[in-house]
């Protein structure tokens, strides 16, 4: 009998890619793909590497796939905007070696700036998708996702969700297929797209859409389960369960692939139910194909657009009678997330926010900086967007305009995209001041290395590119860095640096907090009898401070990470550092 | 067997994430299907976060739904009463009886509700543990969490044995000592 495991879908998808003999991997890390790269890495047989960007991890994926041998992106739905346009022409180029795209989307924005359907992309881009339901079908699709890609010359997604990659389940495991590398030949006019060719690979595209929605329809990812014909759903992936959860006797039409849509399949299916339903997260992808062959569906009119499906959602719509009798939700405090103790993100907003400067932030854990109490962060869009938006303002509105204004970027995001926006600001002879927050790691998705950190994904240890010397070498005249925690000094930077008419940048240096091995060795403590009760040091919102009745405070020693910000800021001296004792 | 389901409730950075692996390392070697499902990115940062665990013969969904739960595991009072209302009528309710501000009662926008545990206690069977006062006692604060499934491992059907198995292999080698402590005090044993 087969060994099984327990794992996390994006485990799964990781033991896909080694079981189907993937030689080369590339990613970025985002919520909710992290984890499949984490695990390839595991495997000897796989070169995985963290990419700068997406882009750059796609085109990788495509060279190692060009020349011969099965290869993998992974991302998060944002990501594929990034990776989109080597993705549109891959399209086009086909495949050496199977190449396979991992886009983990979001339903539900549980880490995430936008809701965005990835099968949007790929309908655009005229690229497969397939959409497994569970940790199994997650490592049997990536397998299956291969042989497509190989068959058919294209690129294959595999779409997951939240839900799907940070979902365990049961998973069997095989061993890993060996496949031979594939020998080069030049090929221009499949490899070389310029318009002569690209015209030509355009008909292949068409022609392979056209073959594999036909064949879908006796590919065994959609499968058809006749039970009751009073009511039918055409579902996929993770509304799939809720699906079998709430209807177990009704015929589901479960599509493992949902472009191109195996259209024979689903015309029998509608012919065979009395009421169908489309049941699918986000857009109305299959919904809108399927209304357009005249059959008649419900669909969006009943499922929101919006936000992640449950069982419990399914019931309350179409079984009102039989929902679980429910007792109400207590009405509660929220608890949305926040900076930890010990951020030296919090440091860096203290100083801001005194000297009343706004900020254009960027996508990481510093985007927690545009909330109360900090509320220094007016704007987040995008990976990179701070620099550039930053610049945009000061183009719109004149320099004086950005004098109270800095960009805030993290280092992993500086390298990302972020380097693009500040060549663009010297360029462009911009003035604007970039404040970029090292902290040594990609820390929201859970410490990820990069360029910058002197890691690879493998572990091996690598020069680290440096920040400070990429900006002189652009031109850059001010580059400060700067202690995070050295609350003077950077004040004085920060006056210093915005009031220029010329473009600087500031790095507050400080590691993340929760980086093994970064552990301050004292816990802060309150003085009692110094207090004054002001409130100063509560003002940064650190979580491991509260006030007391009384109105003095009190420090939680086991969430207190030592950093010593509100010690700083106490003008008292009513707090005072001791060596940590658990 | 009906699918059990267990729900993890706490404050980002409790370590909801490793309790759950060792139910679903238990309830896995015990032959059960198990789905469990968890949180990353974002919202582990101090957030409220919960953590789905369902085992049975054939289990679909891979979350719990509201009023469906056999047992919540609460590792700070708020988070108990923010999602009490997942449980069963005769569902357990064992909570760490430890506070956490939120930043919304921190910064004076919310207030922290009073009596908690008592108003709990009127609807649900609860049981209550200060796990990180224990936690400190035997020398790891981080220890907490293990000493709460302990006290929750008493509502389910595994052994003893088996429970110290799994969390000998799923804990990191140096924790192994405490974490079997911390479990052994919470289960009352």
């Amino acid at each position: 009998m087969a060994e099984k495991k327990i794992m996390l879908g994006n485990e799964a998808i990781a033991r896909g890619a080694y079981e189907a003999g993937v030689k080369v991997s590339a990613a970025y890390p985002g919520t909710p793909s992290t984890e499949i790269s984490e695990n390839i890495v595991k495997y000897e047989e796989i070169y995985a590497e963290w990419s700068p960007n997406e882009k750059v991890a796609m085109e990788v994926a495509i060279g190692a796939s060009i020349s011969g041998v099965r290869a993998m992106a992974s991302m998060k739905h944002v990501g594929v905007n990034v990776a989109s346009d080597p993705l549109y022409t891959a399209s086009y180029t086909g495949v050496g070696g199977g190449l396979v795209l991992v886009a983990a989307d979001d339903p539900g924005l549980y880490s995430s700036q936008n809701e965005q359907d990835t099968r949007c992309v790929a309908r655009a881009a005229q690229v497969p998708v397939l959409e497994p339901s569970d940790s199994q079908e997650a490592k049997d699709f990536v397998k299956f996702a291969y042989e497509v890609s190989e068959k058919y010359d294209t690129p294959v997604i595999v779409r997951t969700t939240t839900r799907l990659s940070h979902s365990q389940g049961m998973v069997s495991l095989q061993g890993r297929e060996e496949i031979p590398d594939k020998p080069y030949e030049r090929n221009i006019s499949k490899y070389v797209m310029m318009p002569a060719m690209a015209k030509g690979r355009h008909v292949h595209v068409e022609g392979r859409m056209e073959a594999m929605a036909s064949d879908g329809c006796g590919f065994p990812v959609n499968r058809a389960e006749y039970k009751d014909a009073s009511i039918g759903f055409i579902t996929s992936g993770i509304p799939y369960q809720y699906v079998k959860e709430v209807f177990p006797d009704a015929s589901v039409l479960k599509l493992g692939m949902v472009h191109p849509l195996p259209r024979k399949l689903i015309e029998e299916f509608a012919s065979k139910v009395e009421k169908l339903y489309i049941f699918e997260e986000l857009e109305p992808v299959i919904e809108e194909q399927v209304r357009s062959w005249g059959i008649s569906v419900l669909g969006k009119e009943v499922f929101t657009r919006q936000g992640e499906y449950s069982a419990n959602m399914l019931r309350r719509i179409l079984l009102p009678e039989t929902a679980n009798e429910q007792q109400q939700p207590a009405e509660v405090p929220a608890r949305p997330p926040i900076l930890c103790p010990g951020c030296p993100h919090r440091s860096v907003f203290t100083v801001l926010k005194k000297l009343k400067i706004h900020a254009a932030g960027d996508i990481g854990c510093y985007t927690l900086g545009a909330v109360a109490p900090l509320s220094v962060i007016d704007t987040t869009i995008c990976m990179g967007a701070s620099i550039s938006s930053l610049h945009g303002m000061e183009k719109a509105k004149g320099k004086e305009y950005v004098k109270d204004w800095v960009a805030v970027i993290g280092d992993s995001t500086f390298m990302h995209t972020g380097v693009n926006s500040l060549m663009n600001t010297v360029y462009n002879q911009g003035t604007g001041t970039v404040i970029i927050v090292d902290n040594s790691t990609t820390g929201m998705t859970g410490h990820q290395d990069h360029a910058a950190t002197g890691k690879t994904l493998k572990g091996e240890t690598v020069p680290a590119i440096s920040i400070y010397r990429f900006c002189k070498a652009i031109g850059i005249e001010h580059v400060v860095e700067v202690n995070a925690f050295d609350l003077p000094l950077l004040e004085k930077v920060i006056k210093e640096e915005t009031a220029r008419d010329e473009v600087s940048v500031i790095i507050t240096k400080s590691p993340c907090v929760l980086l093994k091995g970064n552990v301050f060795p004292d816990v802060c403590v309150p003085v009692p009898e110094k207090c004054k009760k002001c409130g100063a040091c509560l003002k940064p919102g650190c979580p491991a401070l509260t006030k007391k009745e009384d109105g003095s405070i009190a420090i939680d020693a086991t969430m207190c990470n030592g950093c010593g910000l509100c010690m700083q800021l106490c003008p008292f001296d009513a707090i005072a550092k001791e060596p940590k004792s658990c | 067997m009906t699918t059990k389901s267990i729900m993890i409730a706490g404050v980002g950075g409790q370590g909801t994430l490793l309790t759950s692996r060792i139910l679903g390392g238990i309830t896995q070697e015990a032959g059960y299907d198990v789905k469990l499902s968890e949180v990353h990115g974002m919202a582990q940062r101090g957030g409220s976060v919960v953590t789905f665990v369902r085992y049975g013969e054939r289990v679909a969904e891979p979350i719990v739904e509201e009023g469906q739960a056999d047992i919540l595991i609460a590792f700070e009072r708020l988070e108990a009463l923010r999602y009490a209302h997942f449980l069963k009528k005769d569902g357990a309710l064992i909570i760490n009886d430890w506070r956490i501000d939120p930043i919304t009662v921190v910064t004076g926008m919310a207030e922290y509700p009073d009596n908690i545990i008592e108003n709990l206690e009127k609807k649900y069977k609860v049981y209550t543990i200060n796990a990180m006062e224990e936690a400190i006692r035997i020398g790891n604060a981080k220890a907490f969490n293990v000493i709460v499934l302990g006290m929750a491992a008493r509502h389910m059907d595994f052994a003893k044995e088996d429970w110290l198995r799994i969390i000998e292999k799923t804990v990191p080698p140096k924790t192994i000592e405490i974490n079997k402590k911390a479990f052994l005090l919470g289960y009352g044993d």
